[in-house]
This record gives C-alpha cells, structure tokens and sequence, in this order.
C-alpha cells in the first residue's frame, strides 16, 4: 500500500469537490464508485457479516492476509454500496492498529454526513464502527 | 379504488400563498413536498398565532387570575370546543389533549387496558396497524396476560370482514384500528367494524392520524368509543395530539399520569382527581400549540372537507394513473377506498436509493417500512416509496414527480 489513510481521503475529498455540490451528480459519483466495488461472494453475505442500517442492508467481511485485513463489503442499496467502496478504498490492506486508529475526516470533509442521515439510515456509520471492530480484534492476532 | 370524481371549488394558487415554506429551492430545484402523511406543512396563520400568542398573552393556564393567564386560559379553552365540533362530539369535555396519536393510543392502552382487561380477554388490532397502534397493545396484553389477535387483510390492502366476524367473541374487550391506513392509503370501514365490536360488548379504538385532514369525522356518527389523531397532520403544530372518549367511559378511567391540573385535593393522605378531561391533562399542557392548533382547524373548516377530500382524490387518481404506467412500479396497497397515499416499490431500485435520488431532485417522499413492519412482511417486501398529498399538491407537481421518477429508473438500468 503506497498511500497513507490520509493521502487517500484527500484524494477522495479532492474528487469529490469536483462535483461543485451538486447532488445529483454527487449520488451519480457514488453510485458509480458502487459499481466498481470488488464482488463479494455470495456464500459471504451471511447474516453474520450483515452490518445493519435502518433502511438498507450491507455485509462486511474482513479476513487477515499478511498481518493486513482485506476488507469485502457488499450493500442491497446503490447509493450505500458507494459509500461503502470509499471505506474499502481507504482501509482494506491495512494493519489493523492503523484501522483502529484512523480518523475518517473525510466524511465531514466530503459533506457525506448528508448521506450518513442523523437517522442511521444507511449503516455507513455502523460500517465505520464495525470496520474498527474488525481492527481491534485482529489486532491481538498479530504481533506487534 | 374509486375512479369517481367529484366537483370541488379550490383555489389553489390561494391555498398556496398561504404556505411560503413550499416556494422554496431543495439542491438547486423547486421544492416538491409529498410527504404529508408524516407531517403536512403549516398555513401562515396557525405560525401567526403562535408567535402572537407569544408576543402577546403567554401565560400558564387555568388558576391564573391576572389578566394574560386568563386570556391564554380562554383562547386554550375555545380549541377544545372548536375541536369538539369539528369531530362533532357530544361536549368538549371529552376532548383530551395529549402529545399526539401515539400518547393518546398509549392514554387508553395503559390508564383503560390497566382497569379494565383481564387475563384470557381478547384485543383486536389489523395488520396495517402503524407501530403506535401495535406496540401499547402488546404492552397492556403482556401485563395483563390478554391476548392479542390481528384483523387479517386481502392483497388489495383491506381489512378481510368474514375474518373480523370469526375473530370477534365475547372475550373480545378491545378493538383497535386506523381509520385510514398510513402505509397504504386504505380507508377502513369504521362504521361497520365498530357495529360488529359493540355487538358483542367489545370497545372501539380508531387510530385517526391519517384521515382527520382528508376525510369527514363524526365521532357521533361513527359510534367510536375513541378516537385519536395528531394536530401537526392536520396542518398544526407538531407535539399536540388529541384523544376523544365517550364521557362515561373516561369518567370510569383512573388517571394516566399523575402531577398538576389533574387533581382536586392533594393531601398526603390521598388525592382526588380533578374531572375530565383535566383528569388525564397531568402537568401544564402545550398551551401555544394548542391555541394555534385552532387556527389549522378554521383552515380545513373554511375549505371544506367535502372540498379537500375531492379535490385530493382527483390528485389521487392522476398520480395512480401515471405511477401505473410505468412498468417497473408496483403500486402497494389499491384498495376500492383510500386517502391520497400511494406507496410503491420500483423494480431494481431499493427505496432508499429512490428517496435519495428524488430529494437531489427536490422531491420529498418518505421511504422505508413507515412504522409499519408487520404490515411490510405482510407484502413480503423491506419497504415502499410513499408519496402523499395535501390540499395545496398540485397536478403540476404530480408530474415533475412522475417525471424524476422516470429519469431515475433509466440511470438504474
């Protein structure tokens, strides 16, 4: 992984600020950053890896590859499973301490809190939330 | 559903003047509001009177003997008697003021259901019931270990009467159901329904949140024994709801809560309790809401409700008639009698990608299971799109919706 957490979200807020806050070309960007999401199996939505929103569904699994989690997420909502993406773009091949400890400025940055709903209404809050879980608890697993 | 459509005289470019919250801009497009079924936008003279209320006579109610107490006590009185006539009910007395229909609900679930139920005795609800309507039910049944039965519905979204008549006995103590259905639009009959509980010495509960805006209420004539709706669907305030009760069954009521206004004699060795509705308005009430609260009713009164209820089915049968046609919408709920809701789901659109998309596009709708889940699982689906409208919707906005709609399943294709 050649870029840092940091460098990556600047990335994304610098893509996104090419939107010029436009929201419908904003929901188009996610949408398309969806599409271009690694697949997750089907056989990896279980209910367990299901990291449940208020109005849609997303799956996360995460397995450790060379003391780095690689994440795989998948959303039954467009719009989420874009979002999602970013997170994956952003944390997946890393360590976990460096999971536990990140700060995901970008979402303030990028104005997705729009997105994110004061209502929880697209489990990406809870997929950062679940995503440091993921983190903490392969953290023990490898040596520091 | 009835395709009949009646004359009515609305202004609408009037009507429209009177809500400057609609003319405005949401990300860069003109605002379309269609979620009315969840709160409906308020007329300029029910915020008018709240800030003039405040400017000008706020004061605590009742007891008060200085002159703002007793201005705020009078106007605070007089709309309870302007509710008490738009309900028609036998006096104002029997008119509660509450949080809203989920207070009210829970009011009769807890302080009725606590005297009144036994166990093994039966409470009857319908499986388009909203949460507010389930949920108390199962609380008091739980307690008081009744049971609770559901009035299944017909794939058109209507209560199945045959069934109702089997489910009926007289273990019966409580039936419990909307008059117009927040999900689907159905509009149920209250009339008939109430008949069949009180034959066999069953009350009645009618959840009134969805249709006191659109359609006539008689609580005399519909022979409810209670009624409950909220002020902020009805072009009031939000956090104001009212309970209606026949006088003899509240009167043999204990209190809900207990705290100021609803006493006659505290001494620490008992307490009497103030008569109704006083009885069950525990603590100082939401005195402005409930003054501008009037203001919403004279609103729907000077219109009409004969009015608003056909020019609203007319909005009805033209957005039905253009969501239909287009092949990837499954409408949900097309039962023979409904207000203006229409729920749907689109083909390869989640509704939460739909709600985001129409909001980019300025178009607010309500997207999920709408406090409804029972009912969701019933239609075996996660959630719907909700459209509903107001008086003051218009066919043009119906087709800007129609129109964003459409855009927005190609960019899903």
């Amino acid at each position: 992984m050649s870029q840092s957490v940091v460098e990556i979200q600047n990335e994304i807020i610098e893509e996104f600020s090419m939107l010029d806050g436009n929201m419908e070309m904003t929901i188009e960007y996610i949408m398309e950053l969806g599409q271009q999401l690694p697949e997750m199996e089907e056989s990896e939505k279980t209910e367990e890896n299901i990291v449940k929103g208020c109005q849609s569904k997303v799956w996360l699994g995460a397995t450790l590859e060379d003391d780095k989690i690689q994440f795989v997420a998948d959303s039954n909502t467009a719009i989420t499973k874009g979002l999602v993406s970013l997170l994956v773009r952003i944390l997946s091949g890393r360590a976990p301490q460096e999971i536990v400890d990140s700060d995901l400025f970008f979402v303030d940055k990028v104005g997705l809190n729009r997105f994110i709903g004061t209502q929880r209404s697209n489990g990406l809050g809870a997929m950062m939330k679940q995503m440091k879980i993921y983190g903490l608890a392969f953290s023990t697993k490898v040596e520091n | 559903m009835s395709s009949t459509l009646v004359e009515y005289k609305i202004d609408i470019q009037k009507i429209r003047e009177e809500f400057p919250i609609l003319d405005q801009q949401v990300n860069g497009k003109q605002l379309v509001y269609l979620d009315n079924a969840a709160t409906n936008q308020k007329p300029q003279r029910v915020v008018d009177a709240l800030v003039y209320h405040y400017q000008n006579d706020n004061a605590n109610i009742h007891r008060g003997i200085h002159t703002l107490a007793e201005r705020s006590t009078t106007a605070f009185e007089e709309t309870r008697k302007a509710i008490q006539g738009f309900i028609n009910s036998n006096e104002a007395e029997e008119i509660i003021f509450t949080k809203g229909t989920s207070e009210s609900i829970n009011l009769v679930a807890s302080s009725w259901g606590r005297k009144f139920l036994n166990a093994g005795d039966e409470v009857l609800i319908s499986t388009m019931e909203h949460h507010s309507n389930i949920v108390p039910w199962q609380m008091i049944c739980e307690e008081k270990g009744a049971i609770l039965k559901i009035m299944p519905i017909n794939e058109a979204g209507e209560i199945v009467i045959e069934e109702v008549k089997k489910l009926l006995s007289e273990k019966t103590k409580m039936v419990a159901f909307n008059h117009a259905s927040n999900t689907l639009g159905t509009v149920n009959p209250v009339k008939q329904i109430t008949k069949m509980a009180h034959a066999v010495g069953a009350k009645v509960l009618v959840d009134g949140a969805q249709s006191t805006s659109h359609l006539e209420v008689d609580v005399k004539d519909l022979n409810v024994d209670f009624f409950a709706f909220s002020a902020h669907k009805m072009y009031g305030p939000t956090g104001l709801g009212v309970l209606y009760g026949k006088r003899d069954i509240l009167e043999k009521m204990p209190p809900y809560q207990g705290g100021g206004e609803m006493i006659k004699d505290v001494s620490f060795e008992g307490t009497t309790y103030n008569d109704i509705p006083y009885k069950f308005e525990a603590g100082t009430p939401d005195i402005a809401n409930v003054i501008a609260f009037k203001k919403a009713i004279e609103f729907i009164e000077e219109l009409g409700k004969d009015n608003i209820a056909a020019y609203e089915h007319e909005l009805l049968i033209y957005a039905t008639e253009k969501l239909a046609a287009i092949e990837e919408v499954k409408i949900v709920g097309t039962a023979k009698d409904k207000v203006s809701v229409i729920s749907f789901t689109v083909e390869g659109v989640h509704h939460f990608d739909l709600g985001m998309w129409l909001d980019a596009k300025g178009i607010a709708v309500r997207t999920g299971h709408h406090c409804t889940q029972p009912l969701m699982e019933h239609f075996c689906i996660e959630g719907t799109a909700r459209a509903s409208f107001s008086v003051y919707n218009t066919h043009e906005e119906i087709d800007a919706f129609v129109k964003a709609l459409k855009d927005i399943i190609s960019k899903f294709k």
